[in-house]
Formats: structure tokens, C-alpha cells, sequence
């Protein structure tokens, strides 16, 4: 069949008219036959959500006396979150714990440093940083930088125990369940999931607390040792207690940029 | 030679073989499972999403409750007519179907589904077993 090529052009023009024609006729069909969108179900925060752009937090050692003080802190944290209490120390979960300045900081103590450097205990924990190496590492983005707020979370949903972020984390933060936990917890909050063998764990800056409107447990438990808030917001709690005190953070040298300071 | 006699036998006896299943189970289909609800759901009167849509898409909504909740950090899930839920598995799903085993295993153990979420989420229905 020979076929000009004026011919071909009025065919292809003809065509693409009918087909471009065709869609508001579909959805008129559709529309008639009720298959239109059903009124949205919607999500929403809670009316009483603590909000901020970059959360942070200052420990001031100098209000904290004694090891009972961070025990408190411990002790609330792992009650809130459901974290066991393993005999052996390589099978433990830590989402906070207590440590001595020169684990904690390295490379600012020296050989000989100052009496209450040497006696200060610490309550470290996961430190939200600015710049997340554990986040790098992991392959399936259950650890990720929620952006709304920096909080660096834990999808436990997604977590394979793959231990990359274990690896990566300069600062020792992350546990793994080695495992089951469960019968190594005292009493269950009701309020929190738990976790199982084989996944990982740390502090999440309580962050269901916060979609509540509660401040952390550790923050709470601290009377006052700790302040909590908005590292964005000049007018914030923490950006005083940062303007008006000489602090540190740790192993700074790395470049993860935590969002936990220290006055010591 | 002529073996016509042995391979129909053969095929006959393979056919009844490989059928054999579909004659064994016909007419014994078993009866879709009954679900029991609550005195506190059956005071509440409806679910989350009507019935026929949590029936068929829980499993997708509780996977948005999941994503929303924890990697967005909002709680409160509004449905269609703008009632508002909080969204948790053990402390909503649950909290109205707290008869786990007469109700959301029914229907599992009928259609051979083993959701693993109560490794985790508390009101482990599975603990008394
Ligand atoms: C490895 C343990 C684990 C497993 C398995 C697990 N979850 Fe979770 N889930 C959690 C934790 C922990 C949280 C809380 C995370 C947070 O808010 O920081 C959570 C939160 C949730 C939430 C929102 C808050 C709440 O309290 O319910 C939903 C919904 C949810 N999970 C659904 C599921 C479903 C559905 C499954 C099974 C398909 C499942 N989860 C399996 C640990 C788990
Ligand atoms: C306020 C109480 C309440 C809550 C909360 C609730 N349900 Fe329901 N659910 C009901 C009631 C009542 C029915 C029966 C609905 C009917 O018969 O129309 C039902 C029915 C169902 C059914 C269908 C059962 C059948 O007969 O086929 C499923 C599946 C279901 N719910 C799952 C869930 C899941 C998953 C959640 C959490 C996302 C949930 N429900 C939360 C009250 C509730
Ligand atoms: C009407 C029967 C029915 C009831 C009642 C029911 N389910 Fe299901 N559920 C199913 C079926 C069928 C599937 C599998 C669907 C599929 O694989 O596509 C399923 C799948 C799931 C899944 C996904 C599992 C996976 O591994 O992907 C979750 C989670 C779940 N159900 C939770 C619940 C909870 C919680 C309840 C009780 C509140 C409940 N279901 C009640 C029928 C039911």
C-alpha cells in the first residue's frame, strides 16, 4: 500500500486530536459513575506537640552531685522506652548511661587533668549531630535526620541488625539486641513499643514524648541539670544558657556537629 | 510394539494424581471465620474506616499510621467523617480489639497471614500461649 506522506501526517494529526480529546470524557464517564476521590482522611500533630527546628540540649555538671543523680535519669529513660537490663555488659542496651570525663572527652583531657575533671561523672547519650555519620552507613534508611526537627531517628520497623550504624557512630551510642529483651524488662510501659533480637537501639530525644507535649524523661528526671530546646531560636532557654557559659561537645574535632553540650 | 494400552493408563493414573487435591477438598471449603467484637467496639459502633475498607486495608493503613508516626512525628489521624484517632496499634487497634485471639487471629489463621508486629508492640497477644 503506498501512502503519501501528507496522508500519514493527517492520520498522526487526526489521532493525537482524538486522544488528547478523550481524557475529560474519561473522567466525565468516571465521574458519573461515581468514581471520583472520597473525602480525605487527614493526619495532624497533637494540639499540644512540642515543636522546633533543630532540638539540643545543655548538661550542666555542675548541677549534677552524685552518680544517683544520673542513675535518676537513667532509671526514667529506660523505664519510658522499655530498654532491658542485661546481666552481661556486652549483651547491655544503653539509651543514656553515666561515664568519666576522659571517656567522654578524649581529646580535652590531658594526663593530669584538674580534680574535678578526674571526679565529674557525665550522662552521655546519643547526641542528634548536625552532620549524622550514622545515617551514611545505614543501607535501608532506618536511621535517618527527621528534617522537621534534627532529631536523628530509629524506624526500628526498618532496621535489618546489619550494625553499620554501630560501626559508624563515634560516640558508642547504639546498642543491639544480641537478645530476645524481653524478659530482661522489669516493668512495661504500656505507652512504648519494645524491640526485639536483632535490631538496633539508641536515644531518640523522646521524641513521643514530645509529639505529646512532654519534655524528655532524662530532662525531667534531671532537675534542672539539663535544658532542652530549640538550638534555632535565639530566644530559647538553651541559647541563653549557650551565650552566657563556656561549653563543649564531643570529640567536635570529628565534624558530626552534636546537638548535646557540656558545661564542666 | 504397541504400548497405547499403558501410556493411557499411565496418563489417566498421572491425572488422577495431580488432581487429586481439588477432588479431595471439593465441597469442603472451609467457612470464612466469625469475628468477635468487644463489648467496648461494639460500643463505639464503627471502626476506624468503614467496614469493608479496614476489612480489606488494614494492613495499608496501619503501615500509615506507622510512617506518619514515627518519621513525621504526628499522632492524631482524622478519617473520612473527621473523627479523630490517635495512631497506635497497641493503644487504639488494639484498645477497642483487645481480644486479639477471637478477633485478629481468626481471620489470620484463616488466611495463613502471621503479622509480626507483636514481637514489639506491647499487649503481646501471643505472651499467654
Ligand atoms: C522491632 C520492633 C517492632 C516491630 C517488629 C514492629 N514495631 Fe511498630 N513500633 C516499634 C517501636 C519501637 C515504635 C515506636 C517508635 C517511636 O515512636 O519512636 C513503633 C511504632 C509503631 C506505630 C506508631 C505508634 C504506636 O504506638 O503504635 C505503628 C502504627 C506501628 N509501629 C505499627 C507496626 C506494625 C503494623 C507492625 C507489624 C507489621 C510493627 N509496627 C512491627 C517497634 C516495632
Ligand atoms: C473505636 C473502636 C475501634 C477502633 C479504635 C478500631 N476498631 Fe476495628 N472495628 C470496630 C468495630 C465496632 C467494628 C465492626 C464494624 C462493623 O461491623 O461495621 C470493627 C471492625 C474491624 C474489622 C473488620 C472485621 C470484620 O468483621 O470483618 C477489622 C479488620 C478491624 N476492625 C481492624 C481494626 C484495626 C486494624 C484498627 C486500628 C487501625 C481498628 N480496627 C481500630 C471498632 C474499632
Ligand atoms: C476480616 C479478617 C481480618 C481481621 C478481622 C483482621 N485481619 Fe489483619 N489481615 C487479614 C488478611 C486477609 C491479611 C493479609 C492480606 C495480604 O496479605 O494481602 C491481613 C494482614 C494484616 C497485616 C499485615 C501482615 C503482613 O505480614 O503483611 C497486619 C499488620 C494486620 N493484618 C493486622 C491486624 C490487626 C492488628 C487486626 C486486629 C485489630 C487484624 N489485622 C484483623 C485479615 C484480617
Amino acid at each position: 500500500m503506498e501512502r503519501s506522506r501528507r496522508e500519514f501526517l493527517k492520520i498522526a494529526g487526526a489521532s493525537a486530536a482524538i486522544g488528547l480529546g478523550a481524557r475529560p470524557v474519561i473522567e466525565a464517564v468516571a465521574a458519573a459513575t461515581g468514581h471520583q476521590a472520597a473525602p480525605e482522611a487527614q493526619v495532624a500533630h497533637h494540639p499540644e506537640a512540642l515543636k522546633a527546628t533543630r532540638w539540643g540540649m545543655v548538661v550542666d555538671t555542675r548541677k549534677i552531685e552524685s552518680a544517683e543523680q544520673i542513675e535518676k535519669m537513667v532509671e526514667a529513660c529506660h523505664q519510658e522506652h522499655n530498654v532491658p537490663m542485661l546481666e552481661e555488659e556486652r549483651h547491655r542496651i544503653k539509651w543514656i548511661w553515666e561515664t568519666h570525663f576522659h571517656n567522654a572527652f578524649p581529646s580535652q583531657s590531658t594526663d593530669r587533668v584538674s580534680e574535678h575533671l578526674e571526679h565529674i561523672l557525665l550522662p552521655v547519650m546519643c547526641n542528634h549531630c548536625e552532620n549524622p555519620p550514622c545515617v551514611r552507613a545505614c543501607p535501608t534508611k532506618a536511621t535517618f535526620k527527621r528534617e522537621s526537627d534534627g532529631i536523628v531517628m530509629m524506624d526500628f520497623h526498618r532496621c535489618i541488625g546489619c550494625r553499620f550504624c554501630m560501626a559508624a557512630c563515634p560516640y558508642g551510642s547504639r546498642s543491639f539486641n544480641f537478645r530476645d529483651p524481653q524478659p530482661f524488662i522489669k516493668e512495661v510501659n504500656l505507652k512504648y513499643p519494645r524491640r526485639m533480637k536483632g535490631v538496633v537501639e539508641k536515644c531518640n530525644f523522646c521524641e513521643e514524648r514530645l509529639a505529646l507535649g512532654q519534655m524528655p524523661a532524662c530532662v525531667e528526671a534531671s532537675k534542672g541539670a539539663i535544658v532542652f530546646g530549640d538550638l534555632t531560636d535565639p530566644d530559647s532557654e538553651v541559647r541563653h544558657v549557650l551565650r552566657e557559659n563556656f561549653t563543649i561537645r564531643r570529640k567536635q574535632n570529628l565534624g558530626t556537629e552534636p546537638c548535646v553540650y557540656y558545661i564542666v | 510394539m504397541n504400548d497405547k494400552g499403558k501410556i493411557v493408563t499411565g496418563l489417566v493414573i498421572f491425572a488422577a494424581v495431580v488432581t487429586f487435591p481439588f477432588w479431595y477438598n471439593l465441597g469442603k471449603a472451609a467457612p470464612p471465620p466469625e469475628v468477635v467484637l468487644t463489648e467496648k467496639a461494639k460500643a463505639a459502633g464503627e471502626c476506624v474506616l468503614p467496614k469493608e475498607e479496614i476489612r480489606a486495608e488494614h494492613m495499608q493503613l496501619l503501615d500509615v499510621w506507622r510512617d506518619t508516626q514515627v518519621r513525621d512525628g504526628q499522632t492524631v489521624y482524622i478519617n473520612a467523617k473527621g473523627k479523630a484517632y490517635t495512631m497506635s496499634l497497641s493503644n487504639t487497634c488494639l484498645d477497642c480489639h483487645s481480644n486479639y485471639k477471637d478477633f485478629c487471629d481468626r481471620c489470620h489463621v484463616y488466611a495463613s497471614v502471621d503479622p509480626y508486629c507483636f514481637d514489639c508492640h506491647i499487649d503481646n497477644p501471643k505472651e499467654g500461649e
